[in-house]
């Protein structure tokens, strides 16, 4: 019974940990369906998180910090587009200028505005996303099996949470069953098709970085608000990277992206979990080992185990029209 | 006469330094099928995404039914009852024949009822034109003649009155493009107004009511096909006369340069494509190979340039073999005196960002002449592109210019000025004058000719038969991978087309 509630708890973080992942990977999902790369999602989820994190604490309110995220993280998306749709950039060089100056300006306002070293205040009850308790999860919780399940692992997550889990079949339904997400799917293949068909590309990108920008939004709101009680500096600390590989495994499919994201959230969790307790057969193995599974199992599955992933054929090109 | 369906006035377009379209004008009567001919660059495809709202002028007017209006986007060409089918298709490779046809034209946020009355609307497009295809079919799995009939569909679908057609027989096979004319003439019959741009004079004279003739930007003449010919056509389009088929001389054939014994191809699925081939070219003749596209001449090509694996058989240059593992060093083939022009030049032939100068000695940037030490002597390579442009009159004659900007027919001559440049033994080309204008077509036949008489082997591969007959000394055609028969220069056009068709390969079966 102690190994099933074990597993059981390793699964309950295998969720809290995907759902930044998630957020992020169907982020950039939007954005790549549509042809525009984004290394920026790790940026755009930092900025998130800072402005969540200061609002709610200035607010005194979740709901307003998790809008100034979105609204934040959306703002830095539309530079992103600026810079690669509206002047075709390089898309690549983009992003990661975002990243840099989203890393830099979240510790200097932190550092100007809370003066705690880059930190923002301590949120309170009220300024972070609860749990959701659902209802009978304390009374079910000693029925032997179900009952930890369903007090465990179903019930018990902030809102938050449920919306990412929520996004998958929406994000499908859009892409699959909407007049915007069968134009969407389009840009990204060919965008002179696209332009032919008398459909603006630029808008239509634009449109699909706003997407982007409200998801990283969420995945912001998530690491300081509820993951973590307020902002701390770099906390995003490559999750925006490891989101993009997880886009890739799961060859830019929302159902697939969510596999992949618990696959890499469960590979966090258990590292978590196993540090320096004794394994099987190979003994005590170095906190660092465990730390680093997880981006090895990332190179190796990426390397040899998905075979062909074909990226949107018009990504990472901007549209021009004439030379 | 008719009411003008499309008049364009002044039109002025540049690209950058180029100045595509120059003060254009053009009347094009309602019900009517009106052609469009002139050389490559000449500007009409720039002119016909004008007046399709893909590109602005940076002058001029466009009245549609009488009325002037402004055409900024596509979308408003669509609204005006305008289609166009584009040189290269515009559709979405990995979307359904369904989600091509709807994108743009959906009549709801959801796809639902879009796709419901799509799928009704091309039955009854199917019917009524024996517009043919499968609704769910994926673009990329479809050939091309189909993949070209869902750009008309979806034209169609969008209401059309006025059809664009740029070079729309390029790709098609001779059956293919017959089915189309038929399509167009049926549509013409309905009242709509048809524009149709090709290279094939033929086709004008077969199926349009009235030409222009385009060159170099301008627009030189407007006839009615009844009154013009074949050959005051290709006289405008060029500014000066053209021979339709180039004068040659009796071959005199030498020692046997190439030999192919046995040969036999699988492509990358298995499927035999060259089966058991045998052939010799003698220097001083030219063999040509007929066929209709993808009876495995491509697959032959390949082997015997060393690109492609071959499963069997063997090739002999000079009277020693060719490595057929499809690792050979192509750099070792043309040091033994084989240049190869390929089918594909976007692909295989050009690296299309690189600059005209070192496309023009691409593959062969190792020879002594181009290096100075380590480095690559711009200089000498400088003076040896300029030397190209105007022995072969590429234009535009700059050398330092992209090669992406320089049109289809001119890259072409550079892969042909590159190769044929280099004094080879033996020269291999396929498709030598696809999508190239009939001036450029009179050059390159001349020079093919050229290298026979210096007592070269030429071995051409080509789908146009016209081309196959002025230039071969002898004629091999290819059916279902084997050639089924060979024929001198004076065989006739019926006779070769049977044996494309497989007919006597039936009857020799049986
Ligand atoms: N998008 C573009 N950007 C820059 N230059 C262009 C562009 N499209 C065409 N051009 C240039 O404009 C000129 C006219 O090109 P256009 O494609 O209209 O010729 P065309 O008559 O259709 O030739 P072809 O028979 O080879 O299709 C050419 O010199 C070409 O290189
Ligand atoms: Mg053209």
């Amino acid at each position: 019974m102690d190994i099933f509630i074990a597993i059981v708890q390793i699964l309950d973080s295998t969720i809290r940990l995907s759902v930044p992942l998630l957020l992020a990977c169907l982020a950039g999902l939007y954005s790549e369906r549509a042809g525009v790369f984004d290394i920026g999602l790790e940026g755009k989820m930092l900025v998130g998180a800072f402005a969540g994190a200061s609002a709610a604490a200035v607010f005194h309110s979740a709901f307003i910090g998790l809008g100034m995220a979105i609204l934040m993280s959306v703002a830095f998306a539309m530079v992103h587009g600026f810079a690669s749709i509206t002047h075709r950039g390089n898309q690549i060089v983009s992003g990661v200028a975002i990243n840099f100056i989203a890393a830099g300006s979240t510790i200097m306002l932190g550092q100007a505005w809370f003066q705690q070293g880059g930190r923002t205040p301590a949120l309170q009850p009220g300024e972070r996303f609860e749990a959701i308790v659902w209802p009978g999860a304390d009374a079910v919780r000693d029925v032997p099996i179900l009952g930890p399940i369903y007090s465990e692992l179903i019930s018990g997550h902030s809102i938050l949470v449920y919306i990412a889990f929520l996004m998958v079949p929406f994000t499908w339904w859009v892409l699959y069953r909407t007049r915007f997400g069968l134009r969407m799917r389009a840009v990204g293949e060919n965008p002179a098709a696209v332009d032919t068909a008398g459909i603006s590309v630029a808008w239509l990108r634009y449109r699909a970085l706003i997407c982007t920008g409200i998801l990283t939004g969420i995945a912001g709101a998530y690491l300081s608000m509820v993951q973590n009680g307020g902002f701390v500096k770099d906390m995003t600390a490559g999750k925006g990277y490891i989101a993009l590989a997880a886009l890739i495994f799961a060859k830019w499919r929302p159902v697939n992206a969510m596999f992949a994201c618990l696959l890499f959230g469960f590979l966090d969790a258990a590292s978590i979990r196993l540090q320096g307790s004794p394994l099987p057969v190979i003994g005590k193995v170095p906190a660092q080992f465990m730390q680093a599974l997880p981006y090895v199992l990332t190179v190796i599955l990426l390397a040899g185990f998905i075979g062909k992933a074909i990226p949107p054929r018009a990504g990472g090109v901007p549209y021009v029209k004439e030379r | 006469m008719a009411q003008a369906a499309i008049e364009l006035i002044g039109i002025n377009k540049s690209f950058g330094a180029v100045r595509a379209n120059r003060d254009i004008n053009l009347e094009v009567a309602r019900g009517t099928i009106h052609g469009i001919v002139g050389e490559n660059g000449a500007g009409k495809s720039t002119l016909m995404s004008i007046l399709y709202g893909f590109y602005q002028a940076d002058s001029g007017e466009i009245r549609v039914g009488g009325k002037p209006v402004a055409i900024n986007t596509s979308n408003d060409a669509i609204a005006l009852g305008i289609g166009m089918v584009h040189q290269h298709f515009m559709l979405v490779d990995n979307f359904t024949v369904l989600e091509n046809v709807i994108l743009g034209a959906e009549n709801d946020p959801l796809l639902k009822s879009s796709i419901a009355k799509a799928r009704s609307e091309l039955d009854r497009l199917e019917r009524e034109y024996g517009l043919e295809v499968d609704p769910d079919a994926v673009i990329e799995e479809l050939p091309v003649g189909l993949q070209q009939r869902v750009e008309i569909l979806k034209a169609l679908y969008r209401g059309a009155e006025i059809l664009i057609l740029d070079e729309p027989t390029g790709v098609l096979t001779p059956a293919e493009a017959d089915h189309l004319f038929r399509i167009l003439k049926q549509l013409k019959d309905q009242g709509k107004t048809i524009v149709l741009i090709t290279h094939k004079l033929r086709e004008i004279m077969a199926i349009t009511d009235t030409v222009s003739v385009m060159r170099q930007g301008t627009m030189v003449a407007t006839r009615v096909t009844k009154q013009t010919t074949v050959g005051e056509l290709a006289e405008l389009m060029v500014g000066r006369r053209v021979l339709l088929r180039v004068e040659k001389g009796q071959s005199e054939a030498g020692a046997i340069k190439l030999s192919v014994k046995n040969l036999t191809v699988k492509d990358s699925r298995g499927v035999t494509m060259v089966d058991n081939v045998s052939f010799d070219v003698r220097g001083g003749e030219i063999v040509g190979i007929a066929g209709v596209a993808g009876n495995g001449q491509s697959e032959l090509l390949e082997a015997i340039s060393g690109i492609r694996h071959a499963v069997s058989g063997e090739v002999m240059l000079d009277g020693k073999p060719i490595d057929l593992t499809g690792k050979a060093d192509p750099g070792e083939l043309r040091d033994r005196g084989l240049a190869h022009v390929p089918e594909d030049r976007h692909h295989v032939g050009l690296v299309l960002a690189f600059e005209e100068n070192e496309n023009s000695i691409l593959g062969y940037h190792d020879d002594e002449r181009y290096l100075k030490g380590l480095f690559l002597n711009v200089d000498a390579i400088m003076a040896d592109a300029k030397d190209k442009i105007e022995k072969y009159d590429i234009r535009p004659g700059n050398p330092r210019l992209k090669t992406a900007n320089f049109s289809g027919g001119n890259q072409q001559k550079i892969v042909l000025a590159r190769e044929m440049e280099q004094d080879p033994g033996v020269l291999i080309v396929g498709q030598p004058t696809r999508g190239v204008d009939v001036g450029a077509i009179e050059f390159i036949h001349k020079r093919l000719i050229a290298m026979r008489d210096q007592g070269k082997a030429v071995l051409v591969v080509s789908v146009e038969l016209d081309e196959i007959r002025s230039l071969s000394d002898r004629i091999l055609v290819m059916f279902a991978g084997r050639v089924v028969g060979e024929r001198g220069p004076e065989a006739t056009e019926g006779e070769l087309g049977l044996l494309m068709a497989g007919v006597e390969h039936q009857e020799a079966a049986e």
